[in-house]
């Protein structure tokens, strides 16, 4: 993990080499530094973090999404990138509304975030522009809803009380 | 009716050049003759030779592999969104049946999480108590992976003399914690109780006539005519191509990238022993077949060493707000009744926060990202599973190779749709 | 109120035939030629049924179905030299569904799956039963959310339950024995009446035919059914 002050010269880094907006804020909480991005240059930032950095991060473990209900932005999308040569972990943050959940992808930076990037879109749907192919991956096509949403009932369909189910149609009938 | 050469396979099929494939053809010494129609075909989800229930659709022109499109989500079991309802002791329960031959690695890299997030310290005897574990887990995951893939490629009786090892690991795993899989041994804060009075002589005859009989497996396949030329100089792919896909685990490291999450970035005491990584040269499915081979040797090894190196101490983390107390405790302490009580019905709360942590497991990088916000259930738990990501190399493996070398690509990748499916 | 007991004469046996005797009179206005055909046809295909079930039961073969974690247990016990059902009879696994009798649900039934799997039931040829394996094809196991469909016995009929997570090799064991038990005592499968699991719609008929089965095997008994009579 770079530490603090290193995730701070980085920042400073990406803020020269990308744009002064593109990071929001920066984060170190139990030895992991996290970057928080401005989401429509979430692209840029990591081709600078993969290719032009001083301190490059290669490998893209994992891209994951969070659903930060009550806090606003609600969707959170995590980068984690990986430094194999320097044995280094950074993880990488953009937050995104539901109602405007547009991120550009990165996988022609990443081929990686293919089946990734469909994941998050089918548990929280979260848009990628420019993702060759996204679709539904675990649920089937016609599914309606974003499961890990924290909205989203457990069961899939929402409990049944006697204050709603008046507005629910019962499944009995 | 809709003209049926709109269909979308047709359009895929219509898509794909069949331009002579750039090198020799798959099949040595033979003249393709280009076929003008392709065939598209559905692999799955049942079949005899997918690990699970894995759909693969593949498009064929003739014998070779065009085009393969994996589908997955047919054992989607929404684990991590069942975390989310479950007190963070409970989850482990869940998360253990992710990647279900591989349930040490689940519960470790999950519960390892949490102890971040609590910043708990794990007594030095609950560490090499894990490492043990998680090293027969290691070679019981590689022991199925033999015995299934051998089995797909053809040579039966590898299935036979694995589950026969494999039983005997699970039989150590009944030993020391009552169930054989998915033994929710590992709690936050070390293991759940130590190890009974024999179970270490027991380990010690395992490992003692364990690398003889990864000698009778290797003399049986290693030189096999049949099975070197299932797999060797099959399902090539280029190391970068492999990093930029973010393979991990055995597959990269047979491609000749020696990155392995132990060595270099170690977790759980892992510093304190003696091993090597295997590596390979080429990167074809020979070398993956090596690689695991050789590993599961290492993993002999480390728990040989763990064993003679176990130290004395509790076995789990002395912390009464995030471990059970013991049970003579609950008669005569009124603290430890009281922590019992709520550890049992409220369970511990985690402080905000969030964090990834990775693991080595059989099949590459097993991450768990936990974000808590300071109640007793966490927020969300995510796996970054290894097969899930190493199953997009597949296209990349397959396209080009015939049928059969398909298989067996997909034998040596070692898919757990547990995991990918999660 | 007065209440007198006497012993019924004749011994439990007899008894027993008299009370088969009339429920079967009962069944049907069969009388005189009719019911002395239709009571030496059943002797002799009762007798005949159970050779026939004694057979099925020791060369059932299982198709090979895994879903998820239980299919580790069920390799174990189909593969392994310990746990070997091989000595039950079931050594052979096909993985075509047209030539397999059990369809082991061994793992956790998600929506995507369940149409494949029923798909896949249906294409097993009479007769065949169904072992759920585990506690998520039993019921949803410990994950109630909205991926799983609660039990495999929502859409398939189940024969046998075999609980745990995983259940251990020996515990399925005894559940293929119990349905080889199954087989032998019951060769009318009554389950099926039930449930109403006669099988695909254009074998299985409907239900008023179904009762009059034993007036249609008295009336033709050696005819071969045709695609609408039931099976049995």
């Amino acid at each position: 993990m770079p530490d603090a002050t290193g995730l701070e010269l980085l920042a400073q880094r990406v803020r020269e080499a990308v744009a002064d907006d593109a990071i929001v804020g920066t984060r170190f909480e139990h030895g992991h530094a996290t970057l928080d991005v401005h989401p429509p240059r979430v692209h840029a930032v990591l081709s600078y973090l993969r290719d032009s950095d001083d301190e490059p991060y290669g490998f893209l473990a994992s891209l994951h999404g969070c659903d930060y209900l009550p806090a606003e932005p609600r969707l959170g999308i995590h980068y984690q990138l990986l430094s194999m040569e320097r044995r280094d972990r950074l993880g990488v943050r953009a937050r995104v509304t539901v109602e405007e959940p547009q991120l550009p992808t990165v996988t022609d930076i990443f081929p990686t975030a293919d089946f990734q990037e469909r994941e998050v879109y089918d548990f929280f749907g979260v848009i990628f522009d420019g993702h060759p192919d996204l679709r539904r991956l675990f649920m089937p096509e016609d599914y309606v809803g974003h499961p890990q949403r924290r909205d989203f009932p457990m069961g899939g369909e929402p409990v049944l009380f006697t204050f709603n189910e008046h507005k629910l149609p019962r499944w009995y009938e | 009716m809709s003209d049926p050469l709109k269909v979308p396979y047709r359009e895929r099929e219509a898509s794909i050049s069949l331009e002579a494939m750039d090198g020799e053809s798959p099949i040595a010494g033979v003249e393709l003759e280009p076929e003008s129609e392709m065939l598209t075909i559905n692999l799955g989800p049942h079949h005899p030779a997918t690990h699970g229930v894995l759909r693969l659709l593949c498009t064929l022109e003739g014998e070779t592999v065009r085009s393969v499109e994996p589908i997955i989500g047919y054992v989607h079991t929404g684990i991590e969104k069942s975390c989310e309802d479950q007190e963070y002791w409970k989850a482990i329960t869940f998360v253990e049946r992710m990647d279900y031959l591989a349930y040490y690695f689940n519960a470790y890299a999950y519960c390892s999480a949490v102890e971040t997030l609590l910043e708990e310290e794990v007594p030095a005897r609950a560490q090499y108590l894990r490492v043990i574990h998680m090293e027969l887990n290691r070679i019981a995951s590689h022991l199925f992976w033999l015995g299934t893939g051998a089995l797909d490629i053809g040579a039966i009786t590898m299935l036979w003399w694995a589950l026969r090892e494999r039983d005997e690991v699970l039989d150590l795993f009944e030993m020391s914690s009552g169930q054989r899989l998915h033994t929710r041994y590992f709690q936050v804060g070390g293991v759940f109780e130590d190890i009974p009075p024999g179970w270490e002589t027991k380990v010690r005859a395992f490992l003692a006539e364990m690398p003889s009989r990864i000698d009778q497996y290797e003399a049986l396949l290693d030189e096999n005519e049949i099975w070197l030329r299932r797999t060797k100089n099959t399902g090539i792919v280029p190391v970068d191509q492999l990093i930029g896909l973010g393979v991990t685990g055995p597959l990269l490291r047979a491609a000749g990238k020696p990155w392995d999450l132990r060595k270099a970035m170690p977790y759980c005491g892992y510093e304190h022993f003696d091993f090597k990584i295997p590596v390979g040269t080429v990167g074809d499915n020979y070398d993956r077949y090596r690689v695991r081979m050789a590993e599961m040797r290492e993993s002999v090894k480390i728990v040989e060493q763990a064993l003679d190196g176990l130290p004395e101490g509790p076995y789990i983390t002395p912390n009464r707000k995030v471990a059970l107390p013991p049970r003579h405790e609950l008669a005569t302490s009124m603290e430890a009744l009281i922590h019992h009580f709520k550890l049992v019905t409220e369970g511990f709360r985690v402080p905000p926060g969030e964090t990834y942590v990775a693991v080595e497991s059989p099949r590459g990088e097993l991450g768990c990202f936990v974000v808590a916000d300071g109640s007793a259930k966490p927020v969300r738990v995510h796996m970054r599973d290894p097969s899930f990501v190493n199953l997009q190399a597949l296209r990349h493996m397959g396209e080009g190779s015939v049928i059969a070398d398909f298989i067996a690509c997909l034998a040596m990748l070692d898919p757990i749709l547990g995991g990918i499916d999660r | 109120m007065e209440v007198t007991r006497t012993k019924v004469p004749g011994s439990k046996e007899e008894f027993r035939a008299k009370q088969l005797s009339a429920q079967q009179m009962l069944r049907g206005d069969l009388d005189g030629q009719d019911l002395d055909e239709y009571v030496e046809k059943r002797l002799l295909l009762s007798k005949l049924n159970e050779a026939q079930s004694w057979a099925r039961k020791n060369a059932i073969w299982p198709l090979g179905f895994g879903l998820a974690c239980c299919a580790i247990e069920m390799i174990t016990v189909i593969g392994s030299p310990r746990n070997d059902l091989s000595r039950f009879g079931a050594e052979v696994i096909r993985f075509s569904p047209r030539q397999a009798d059990l369809l082991i649900l061994s793992g956790r039934v998600s929506i995507k799956m369940a149409p494949i799997i029923r798909r896949i039931y249906d294409q097993m040829l009479e007769p065949k039963w169904v072992i759920s394996m585990g506690a998520c094809a039993s019921s949803a196991g410990m994950f109630n959310n909205y991926a799983l469909v609660a039990g495999a016995d929502k859409f398939l009929p189940v024969d046998v339950y075999v609980p745990g997570c995983p259940p251990r090799p020996e515990a399925l064991m005894y559940g293929i024995l119990k349905l080889q038990d199954k087989i032998t005592k019951d060769p009318e499968l009554g389950w099926r009446e039930r449930y109403h699991a006669g099988g695909t719609e254009e074998f299985g008929g409907s239900e008023p035919e179904r009762e009059d089965h034993a007036r249609q095997d008295a009336e033709s008994p050696s005819q071969d059914a045709g695609p609408d009579a039931p099976r049995r």
